[in-house]
C-alpha cells in the first residue's frame, strides 16, 4: 500500500450510500491504510453503518447542503478541510452527475488535476486503467506531480464487496458559505414513473438503436424489458434524436452496464456504444447489417428486421 | 443576452481514431469538425440570444488554426468566434483546458455559458465545472431543458430517478444534454455569410496564462502504457429466416433468464 490516507465521495440516497459509493469504498481498502468516507445531505450519520461495513473508519458529514446544487458547496466544504490541514493521498469520485461537478470544481480549488474514466486501478491506487477506443484497447495513466490525486471512476470498474466492518466514526463538518458558485438552488424535484430494475443493476438490459426506425418503435424495447424483468436501454443516435431521455443511453458518454444478458436490438455497435455494454456476461444482437460491428461482441447475432424478429419474441414470451 | 457556447472540433468519431505512438495523445493532425454534442448548445444559444444586439460568441481551443467546425457553428448563425490555438497546449490536460477557455469567455462578458456535458473525444466530464469554479460562477449541468427568465436560468437537469427543477442567478454555467433542441442544420446563405464572420484566434500569451498551466507539464499527469485489450470472442451469427425469435428463446432458456 502506498497510499496512507484515501477519500471515497459517498453519495447517499434515501436507500442508503448508492452503488457506485459502495464500489469505491470497497476498492479504497485495497489502495489505501486508511479510508474516510465524505457525505451530505443531512443523512449521512444514519449510514456510518453501512459506510463502515465497506470500509470507511470515519465519515466526514458535510451536514445538508439544502437546496444547493451540492457541486460547489461539497467541493469548498472538502477543500476547507485539506486547507485546514486534512492530508488526502488521493480522493476517488464517483462518476455520477453530481460526482463529476465536485471532482471538477474541487480540481480547481486545490489546482490539481483529475484523472476521469477510471475503469481499473492498480492496487497501489498509483496507476489507472481506461477503456479506448470501443475497449479494443486499455492505457494505463498515472499523475506525476503532488497529490491529493483526484479519481473520477466508472460505475462497475470494481465489485462491491462488505469488509465485515463496524460502524465508522461520524465527524460533523459545518460546510463553508460557498457564495455565489452555490446559487443554483433545486426548486423541485421529478421521479419519473419506472417499473422494474434500474438500468445499471438490471440483470437483463434490453436496448434499442436507430434500427427501430421510429420513437414510436421503441414501445418493442420497453415490453421486452417488461417481459423480462429487465430495464430498457438506448444507443446514443436515438438519445440524441430526442427518443428517449439521456438516463436511458448505454455508452462511453451515457451509463456502463455489465448485466447477464445484453439484448441489442437495431444497434450498429459503434465504439460510443460498445464502450459501455462490452462487459456484459452474455450479448444478444438483432441487426440487419451482417457486418455490424455490434455481431462482433455478440455471442448470439440474428441478422434479421428488428420489427419482425422483436414482436414474435414479445408474442413467444407472453404465451409461456 | 450575450451566450458564449464553449464548442470543440474533433477528429471525425465516424473515421478510425488512434494515439500518437510517443506522446499517447489523440492525433489531431487530420480534418476536425465540429463535436454533435456542441450542436445542442449552440442550437439553444441561438434561440435564447435572439433579441436585438444579443450574440452568440464561440469559445474553443484546437490546434494548427483549425476552424472548419467552428464554420459549422457560424454557419448555424453564431456571431462571431474565439479561438485559442498554441503549439504550446499539445498534451493538455482537462484543467488547463478549463484554465484557457474560462480566460477566453471572461472575454467575451456573457450573461450566459453553454457546454456540452462532455466532449465526444476526450469525455471527461470535468469542464464545466471546473470553467465555472475558475469564473466565480454557479453552474447547472446536465440540461434537458432551459428558460431564461429576466436575470434567472430555470432548467430541468437530469437526475438519475428523473429531473428536478433548478433556478439559477445569472451569470451562470450550464452543461446541456443531447435531445435538449432539435440543432438547425445551416442554409446555404448560413454557410456563404460564416467565411466572413470575425474569428479571432489567440495564443496561450495572450490570454496572461503562463506556459507552465498548460500542456503536458500543466497535465501532471502521463500515459504510461497502451495495449490492446483482450478482444471479446464472436458468437453464432444467423440469418433469420422466420426462425429468429426462436433462437433467442432458446438461448434464453440455456441462460435460465426464462
Amino acid at each position: 500500500m502506498a497510499l496512507d490516507n484515501v477519500w471515497v465521495l459517498a453519495e447517499t440516497g434515501e436507500a442508503g450510500p448508492t452503488s457506485l459509493s459502495l464500489e469505491l469504498l470497497t476498492k479504497a481498502r485495497t489502495i489505501g491504510a486508511s479510508v474516510t468516507a465524505v457525505a451530505w445531505g443531512g443523512g449521512a450519520a444514519e449510514h456510518a453503518a453501512v459506510l463502515g461495513e465497506y470500509g470507511a473508519t470515519k465519515v466526514y458529514d458535510l451536514g445538508d447542503t439544502g437546496e444547493a446544487l451540492p457541486g460547489a458547496p461539497v467541493a469548498s466544504a472538502m477543500a476547507a478541510l485539506v486547507e485546514g490541514g486534512e492530508r488526502p493521498d488521493a480522493i476517488l469520485f464517483p462518476a455520477s452527475y453530481d460526482g463529476r461537478d465536485v471532482a471538477g470544481r474541487l480540481s480547481v480549488k486545490l489546482d490539481r488535476p483529475v484523472i476521469t474514466n477510471i475503469v481499473g486501478m492498480s492496487d497501489d491506487g498509483l496507476s489507472t486503467q481506461h477503456s479506448l477506443f470501443g475497449g479494443s484497447q486499455t492505457a494505463t495513466a498515472r499523475f506525476t506531480g503532488e497529490g491529493p490525486f483526484l479519481y473520477v471512476v466508472r460505475a462497475k470498474s470494481f465489485a462491491a464487496e462488505s469488509a465485515g466492518g463496524g460502524p465508522a466514526e461520524v465527524v460533523q463538518t459545518a460546510a463553508p458559505e460557498a457564495g455565489p458558485t452555490a446559487a443554483a438552488r433545486v426548486v423541485s424535484r421529478h421521479v419519473e414513473e419506472r417499473s422494474g430494475p434500474k438500468l445499471d443493476e438490471a440483470g437483463v438490459v434490453v436496448s434499442g438503436g436507430r434500427g427501430l426506425g421510429s420513437a414510436d418503435s421503441y414501445e418493442l424495447i420497453e415490453q421486452l424489458a417488461k417481459l423480462l424483468n429487465g430495464a430498457p436501454g438506448a444507443s446514443r443516435a436515438i438519445v440524441d434524436a430526442g427518443w428517449v431521455p439521456y438516463a436511458r443511453q448505454v455508452g462511453q458518454t451515457g451509463k456502463t452496464v455489465k448485466p447477464n444478458l445484453y439484448l441489442a436490438c437495431g444497434i450498429s455497435g459503434a465504439t460510443q456504444h460498445l464502450v459501455g455494454m462490452k462487459g456484459s456476461k452474455h450479448i444478444v444482437a438483432v441487426n440487419k447489417d451482417q457486418d455490424a460491428p455490434i455481431f462482433s461482441v455478440a455471442d448470439l447475432g440474428i441478422v434479421g428486421d428488428v420489427h419482425k424478429v422483436l414482436p414474435a419474441l414479445i408474442e413467444a414470451l407472453k404465451s409461456r | 443576452m450575450n451566450v458564449v457556447v464553449c464548442v470543440k472540433q474533433i477528429p471525425d468519431p465516424a473515421a478510425p481514431s488512434a494515439l500518437d505512438p510517443v506522446t499517447h495523445n489523440l492525433d489531431r493532425s487530420g480534418k476536425l469538425i465540429l463535436d454533435d454534442s456542441d450542436s445542442y448548445g449552440v442550437e439553444m444559444g441561438l434561440q435564447l440570444a435572439s433579441g436585438d444586439g444579443d450574440e452568440v460568441i464561440l469559445v474553443s481551443m484546437a490546434p494548427g488554426g483549425e476552424t472548419s467546425g467552428l464554420r459549422t457553428a457560424l454557419a448555424m448563425g453564431a456571431a462571431r468566434a474565439i479561438l485559442v490555438s498554441d503549439d504550446a497546449l499539445s498534451g493538455t490536460d482537462s484543467l488547463g483546458t478549463a484554465k484557457v477557455l474560462a480566460a477566453a469567455i471572461s472575454r467575451a462578458e456573457p450573461d450566459l455559458v453553454l457546454t456540452a456535458t462532455e466532449s465526444t473525444d476526450g469525455y471527461t466530464g470535468t469542464i464545466p465545472a471546473q470553467i465555472a469554479e475558475l469564473l466565480g460562477l454557479p453552474s447547472v449541468t446536465f440540461a434537458k431543458k432551459i428558460a431564461v427568465d429576466g436575470s434567472t436560468v430555470r432548467v430541468e437537469r437530469q437526475t438519475e430517478a428523473g429531473f428536478d427543477e433548478v433556478e439559477c442567478p445569472l451569470p451562470a454555467v450550464v452543461s446541456v444534454t443531447a435531445g435538449v433542441v432539435e440543432p438547425r442544420y445551416p442554409s446555404f446563405k448560413g454557410i456563404m455569410a460564416a467565411k466572413s464572420k470575425p474569428v479571432d484566434v489567440l495564443a496561450v500569451a495572450d490570454l496572461g496564462i503562463e506556459g507552465g498551466q498548460v500542456g503536458s507539464a500543466g497535465a501532471r499527469q502521463e500515459v504510461t502504457d497502451v495495449a490492446d485489450a483482450e478482444a471479446r470472442e464472436g458468437g453464432e451469427i444467423v440469418v433469420d429466416e422466420g426462425n429468429g425469435a426462436e433462437r433467442i428463446l432458446a438461448f434464453l432458456e440455456e441462460l435460465k433468464v426464462i
